[in-house]
């Protein structure tokens, strides 16, 4: 790195600070030029400016002239969040020749104008105190330099779902070795239990045919069923794993990255609409089951009740994928019902054909009449409604809205309207109920445009119920030392900007086990997770930040209580007796530097005189 | 710009006080959670002043006690849920280091309410909120810090920070959890209570050594003037004063008459 020439920390600091408007974002609610104008009064403080959009192409510029122009060797940004932004401004610092470790975050957005918002006399002054802070440690910091670590160019999956095959097909297409782990015997995932799929309508089994013939055929792709993966350690590029299960022996090997596609299984709503109670209650994914098996009983009525458990019943989130489910599903009833896709055959027996044209029974011919000619505001004609089929079949999904997105699920959506598919909406203050009267099943639902208690006589109820997540995600979690969501789907970097990426370098995420998705979905995100692990196996290695811990040997007593807490053994004792750093595996938490009893360990730019400095800067009063 | 300095001559309304308030955030979590609740836009108090760290386990109990020492009103910090921290198990520390600050602060007299450790996700912007709203408060009621104002309360919390430095408490806090999970070096796991205990006891010894080394920086103190102002017999005093003339910390000084008296001996200076 061409970075020493103002990296000299034993310079004085000559400390720049650019203080972002971010539009209004910050601008509307902080009086940036005054902050920046105060900012330049700090010690040490030799330039300091204010920019529009400090992360724009202006904003950069000014920070590579001011490093130019004032010959600074310390760059103070105070705008947004160092959790998105810091890489950007690092880089432009790198850019102009100043080490990136003597750049400091000042975050005034997050964690201050968009939480004062009706006080802008007092987020000014905090903004102010925020800066100051920023410059007492920006006076402190040091340059680093990053050490290089080699990648093994090959990666592990877990789990051998749609996502998981697509990540590892993609790699493997890449020329990376990959080691896809099942722990069941079959490849496929969730989607083998599925019928036909929607928007395509083509059977699930033919969809992902190719797929697992091209992850079984892969000569890059080593497959391990009925496996898991059993132990994790290391670090990116560096991971040694064991992959292994029952009746399979132990695999020990040595991979650069991992992706996690473990996928989701569907909640089980027991004790909700007589699940369980009663034997035409089912879930959609039993339905499915039902269907791909052909042993679904005849069906005249049926009922869809959608966000059964989700959106605040037992779970927060919408499942997102269920509306357009219900909606294919739906259709296939009214579709199918002569046999089309055979979907209610049962073990090879066709049932009997309904006859094309047949003739509603006079009262609901008199029903519609009145209802199509109030739609017109005239009286309406009986000769008109031809009876197919599908009239047989009333199909109804109660639901509390549809969400039915985008541009194909909408127009199926449309679809399902337009072949008499009935949608009711309830609330979750009056939520439908299922019950049997006499042997009879029966929906009774208050209908909220006529304000009125109904009922309705059904032959299956279909309760859509969203994915979950699996539940020994955790253990997953806990090995690879990734972390979970509130609801147990794994947790991204960051929600827009890294999606598929975890906080831990070297694991990525997709599918599912991150949250409800339909196919498309996860193969779009698989697909990013395989180029995104790529990139450092492409590159060849990685640049370990130089953010770890420092065992001044001076002090080091080898008493080894450092090595007792470090969870990542990134820290042993050398010949000498003392403790040293692996600083390839330590992540710089700080734990060993907290508890060191001689206080010999320090963190990289997170030392105690940085943290106190700042602190200090924060309780001083404005001079 | 002329706007912008009438702003910096605004004067707080001295009815109200205004807390002065460090947050340390964890990186991964608590620091999220506080960037997601800006992006959310929930409101709150702007008394604290965050610093971002990588785990809340970075921070040892010297870094809150100097902060106290420096007169801060309150403390805050932030870390991932117990079993969700990014470094797998650093938060068990935090929450063993915290419980030690808070004892220390206790047996200094200094309101341990005014150090408060909360878990806040990635996920809770809303949690962060009302955490530093309902901190504020707590700590507004409180009052100001006296430390500034009153050098004995100094000298406590100053003594409290200098038994926070000690080998002995560091290694006891440090060595804490694993002797709770997998025992020690003979296997033999220790009750946490027993465990407990034992470090209380050694707290409340290395705090009232490490006050008798702030009350005789200044002027040599004789056990007697010791044992009054600090609260404790004076055959305790003794003890202490024994253990810290083997550990080569005090010295006899000035005997006036019969009595003796200890004076404090400075290693270096303040850095």
């Amino acid at each position: 790195m061409e970075t020493t020439a103002k990296a000299d920390a034993k310079d004085k600091p000559r400390i720049g600070v650019f203080v972002c408007h971010c539009g209004s974002n910050i601008g509307g609610f902080v009086d940036v030029p005054s902050v920046a104008k105060y900012a330049a009064t700090l010690p040490d403080v030799v330039y300091a400016t204010d920019n529009l959009y400090t992360c724009a192409e202006d904003g950069l510029n000014s920070i590579r002239e001011g490093i130019r122009k004032h010959n600074l060797n310390r760059v103070v940004v105070a705008s947004c969040t160092p959790r998105t932004h810091a890489p950007l401004f690092q880089a432009t610092c790198e850019s102009a020749g100043l080490n990136k470790y003597l750049f400091t975050f000042v975050n005034i957005r997050e964690h201050c104008s968009w939480v004062h918002m009706k006080e802008k006399e007092k987020a000014t002054k905090k903004a102010r105190d925020l800066i100051r802070m920023g410059v007492a440690r920006s006076r402190l910091l040091q340059a680093q330099v990053e050490e290089k670590v080699d990648v093994e160019p090959s990666a592990v999956i877990i789990g051998g779902g749609v996502s998981g095959m697509t990540a590892a097909a993609s790699l493997a297409d890449m020329g990376f070795p990959v080691h896809l782990v099942e722990r069941e015997s079959e490849l496929g995932g969730f989607v083998k239990n599925l019928n036909n799929l929607y928007v395509t309508e083509k059977s699930a089994a033919d969809t992902i045919k190719p797929l697992i013939e091209k992850v079984k055929s892969h000569k890059n792709v080593k497959l391990h069923m009925n496996s898991t993966l059993k132990s994790v350690e290391g670090f990116i590029g560096n991971y040694d794993i064991v992959i292994g299960g029952k009746g399979v022996e132990d695999l020990k090997t040595k991979v650069g990255t991992i992706v996690v596609a473990t996928g989701a299984l569907e909640f089980m709503p027991e004790g909700l609409y007589g699940y369980t109670q009663y034997p035409n209650v089912v879930t959609l994914t039993e339905f499915e089951i039902l269907c791909k098996k052909k042993t679904l009983p005849k069906l005249k009525n049926v009922a869809f009740i959608q966000c059964v458990g989700s959106r605040g019943q037992n779970k927060s989130y919408c499942s997102r994928i269920c509306c357009n489910v219900a909606i294919k599903n739906a259709i296939n009833i009214v579709d199918n019902y002569e046999n089309m896709l055979g979907l209610m055959e049962k073990a090879g027996t066709v049932i009997d054909k309904v006859p094309v044209e047949r003739t509603a029974p006079e009262e609901i011919l008199e029903r519609r009449r009145r209802r199509r000619g109030r739609d017109r505001g005239e009286e309406g004609s009986a000769d008109e409604v031809k009876l197919g089929p599908s009239e047989k079949i009333e199909v109804t999904i109660f639901n509390r809205d549809v969400m039915a997105y985008g541009i194909e699920h909408e127009l199926t959506y449309n679809k399902a309207r337009e072949k008499r598919v009935k949608f009711v909406r309830y609330t979750p203050e009056h939520l439908p109920r299922v019950y049997m009267e006499g042997s009879q099943l029966m929906v009774g639902y208050f209908h909220e445009t006529l304000k009125l208690e109904r009922t309705m006589p059904v032959d299956m109820v279909v309760l859509s119920t969203p994915l979950v997540s699996q539940p020994d995600a955790h253990d997953v979690a806990q090995m690879l030392k990734v972390p979970l969501g509130q609801e147990g789907f794994f947790l991204e970097a960051h929600v827009k900007l890294r999606p598929v990426d975890f906080a831990t370098d070297g694991i990525y995420v997709c599918g599912t086990c991150r949250g409800p998705a339909d196919i498309t979905e996860c193969v779009t995100q698989a697909s990013a997770a395989a180029s995104r692990a790529a990139i450092p196996m492409a590159k060849g290695y990685v640049q370990a930040e130089a953010l770890t811990s420092v065992v001044d040997d001076t002090k080091c007593s080898g008493c080894g209580t450092c090595i007792q807490v470090c969870p990542y053994g990134a820290l042993r004792k050398n010949d000498k007796g003392q403790a040293e750093v692996i600083v390839a595996a330590c992540k710089g938490c700080g734990c060993c530097g907290a508890t060191c009893p001689e206080g010999a360990i320090t963190m990289t730019n997170y030392t105690d005189a940085q943290l106190l400095a700042e602190a200090r800067a924060g309780l001083q009063e404005e001079v | 710009m002329a706007e912008a300095q009438t702003e910096i001559k605004e004067t707080p309304k001295p009815s109200e006080f205004e807390p002065k308030i460090i947050g340390f955030l964890c990186n991964w979590c608590s620091y999220a959670g506080a960037d997601l609740c800006g992006v959310s836009r929930y409101q709150y108090p702007t008394n604290v002043r965050s610093i971002r760290v990588m785990c809340s386990t970075r921070i040892s109990p010297h870094i809150v006690l100097d902060i106290f020492k420096a007169g801060a009103d309150g403390v805050l910090l932030g870390g991932c849920h117990l079993n969700d921290c990014h470094y797998i198990s650093g938060n068990f520390y935090t929450e063993k280091r915290v419980r030690l600050m808070k004892k220390l602060l206790e047996d200094a007299g200094f309101d341990p309410d005014r150090l408060r450790l909360e878990w806040v996700s990635a996920s809770e912007g809303e949690k962060f909120s009302k955490v530093v709203t309902e901190f504020t408060e707590q700590v507004r009621k409180l009052g100001p810090s006296k430390v500034k104002k009153d050098p004995m309360v100094m000298a406590k919390v100053a003594a409290a920070d200098g038994a926070s430095e000690t080998f002995r408490l560091r290694a006891l806090s440090g060595r804490q959890l694993g002797l709770e999970k997998t025992g020690n070096v003979y296997g033999q796991k220790v009750e946490k209570e027993e465990l407990e205990r034992v470090i209380d006891q050694a707290t409340q010894e290395e705090y009232e050594r490490s006050l008798i080394i702030e009350l005789s920086r200044e002027k040599p103190r004789s056990v007697k003037d010791l044992g009054k102002i600090m609260d404790v017999p004076t055959d305790r005093v003794l003890r202490h004063i024994v253990a810290l003339r083997q550990r080569n910390m005090i010295t006899m000084e000035h005997p006036e008459g019969l009595t003796p008296t200890y004076k404090t001996i400075e290693i270096g200076g303040e850095q």
